[in-house]
């Protein structure tokens, strides 16, 4: 039996009076890769941004029904404290051009006013930029600006910077979708690398990056949880039509 | 000729009209000024007497003058126009509320500068002079003070515009990085906003200063014309431009005309070193 980090139940999200998820209730499970794939439009995104309230960032949206991480039902908690626990990886990489490298990994503690000793916070960074697999390629160039890294070297400091506050779930809004092949394959490994470390939540419009990474699978389709089931099993025998029709090409 | 060709043509001779005028204008007060510059040469630098009736002519008052107005306008109206700019681009974007305040700010650089050089005289100086009155300094109520609340007043529209657009300009990814990461929205304006636009914020906030090193009308009015070097900054002093303002009609020989060319010229030279020097800064720190 898998442990449940986080219960999604009858959870619908509105933009004004467009749902955009509609009634969605699935598990995400403790150390597992949880894709959610879809055509675009689908509502995965708006799904994935209400894990950790992002959404609340946009002008009039309105939720009903529940999300747990744990026990807790986290409307329940300020979004401060949520966003701490579940970390999240954006479609562009988006390291702050104003902080060197090693900020930017520290960038969670310092933008919060938490102050930290000097070795504590080497600690840190060195931990995260490895976990990241970023350490090697950057561990002389600490202190310069992260700007002039690659693509996906960029992406992967964002990961360290994600996974610096040791969060419970990291959230991955398509994460490869700007990187060249090459990078995306180390996003990849990287992905499957983590996954002892943290629960990961990964939004894709690539389905065989979801069948190569995932261990549970989502489809959704406008907005609608169509199916949600262990990957393999989704990928060789889908129950629904639609899934089907999705994964042979048929749409989407 | 294709049509693209006469456009660039075009365009070149409205820059080079520019430039000859931009020449021109600073020929025409080298020239002016040549008298006074060979008859006082340095000394038009460093004297502080300017005593027109016996023949002496120090521009170190309104030079000081000039620079000690602009910047404490600089100092006072800064916070005003980042908390402007802050308010209207972080936190009202949209609604009644922010459309009044913006066009309300706008309206405050359309005002003409006598105007406010009235507004200052019928209400800040009585203002100020009761507070000189409270400090127990000469109540002349007008002065540098004076000069520079109205002066900071009259820059706000312009640093306040501008720094709200720059802060518009900073990606919304990098503010949701922030967010993500559990950030409020003060320590997102503070760790990314800011630090962001930080050259930005300084170009707005040096136009602003080169309007008031420029601006005459109101400060004449206010500053209380005084020739001498100031003491205090509730002092009675005068600028560059107020003086010129002042004094041209009066000015019939002519070594005293010159002099005020002079000035002129120097007024030019101290903006256009200003605006070098901050162009400079603005490159060295906005580097990423």
């Amino acid at each position: 039996m898998e442990s449940r980090v986080l219960e999604i139940k009858d959870f619908s999200m509105y933009y004004g009076d467009t749902k955009a998820v509609d009634n969605i209730s699935m598990d995400v499970y403790k150390n597992k890769v949880t894709a959610i794939m879809g055509p675009s439009g689908c509502g995965k995104t708006t799904l994935l941004r209400s894990i950790n309230r992002m959404h609340e960032l946009v002008a009039d949206t309105r939720t009903t029904g529940e999300i747990r991480l744990y026990d807790t039902e986290i409307h329940s908690i300020s979004p401060i404290v949520l966003r701490r626990k579940i970390g999240m990886v954006f479609q562009r990489p988006n390291p702050f051009p104003t902080m060197s490298i090693y900020d930017n990994v520290i960038a969670g503690y310092k933008l919060n006013g938490i102050r930290l000793k000097r070795a504590d916070r080497d600690i840190i960074v060195e931990d995260s930029l490895k976990k990241a697999a970023l350490w090697e390629e950057v561990k002389d160039k600490l202190h310069r600006k992260g700007t002039f890294l690659s693509g996906g070297q960029q992406q992967r400091l964002c990961v360290a910077r994600a996974l610096a506050m040791k969060p419970e779930i990291l959230l991955l809004d398509e994460p490869t979708s700007a990187l060249d092949p090459k990078a995306t394959t180390k996003i990849e490994s990287l992905i499957e690398e983590l996954k002892i470390y943290v629960t990961m939540v990964l939004v894709t419009h690539n389905m065989s990056q979801a069948a190569r990474v995932s261990d549970y699978t989502a489809f959704l389709f406008l907005g609608e949880l169509v199916e949600y089931g262990q990957t393999q099993k989704m990928f060789t025998t889908p129950e629904d039509k639609r899934t089907e029709e999705y994964l042979t090409g048929k749409f989407g | 000729m294709k049509s693209d060709t006469v456009f660039k043509y075009v365009l070149h001779l409205i820059a080079v009209i520019i430039l000859a005028l931009l020449s021109l204008i600073f020929i025409t007060l080298f020239v002016n000024s040549l008298p006074s510059i060979k008859s006082l040469g340095l000394k038009f630098f460093i004297s502080t007497r300017w005593n027109p009736v016996k023949g002496e002519f120090g521009a170190l008052p309104f030079l000081v003058g000039t620079l000690i107005t602009s910047f404490l306008a600089l100092i006072i109206s800064t916070p005003f126009s980042l908390s402007i700019a802050v308010f209207l681009s972080e936190y009202f974007k949209r609604g009644a509320l922010s459309s009044v305040i913006r066009s309300g700010v706008e309206l405050l650089s359309g005002i003409p500068s006598v105007i406010y050089g009235f507004w200052g005289l019928f209400v800040l100086v009585p203002v100020i002079r009761n507070l000189e009155l409270k400090l127990h300094v000469p109540p002349y109520g007008v002065g540098i003070f004076t000069a520079s609340l109205l002066l900071a007043i009259m820059i706000i529209p312009y640093s306040a515009s501008i720094i709200r657009e720059v802060m518009k300009l900073v990606p919304a990814d990098l503010k949701e990085a922030a967010y993500s990461l559990g950030a409020t929205r003060f320590e997102v304006l503070k760790g990314v906003v800011i630090p962001y636009s930080k050259s930005g914020i300084t170009a707005g906030l040096i136009l602003a200063l080169g309007r008031a090193l420029g601006e005459t009308m109101a400060v004449t009015m206010v500053i209380g014309n005084a020739n001498v070097l100031p003491t205090s900054i509730f002092a009675p002093s005068n600028t560059m431009a107020s003086i010129i303002a002042n004094e041209f009609s009066e000015a019939v020989d002519s070594i005293y005309l010159s002099s005020l060319v002079e000035l002129g010229l120097l007024l030019i030279v101290v903006s256009a070193a200003i605006n070098i020097i901050s162009r400079w800064v603005i490159k060295r720190t906005s580097k990423v």
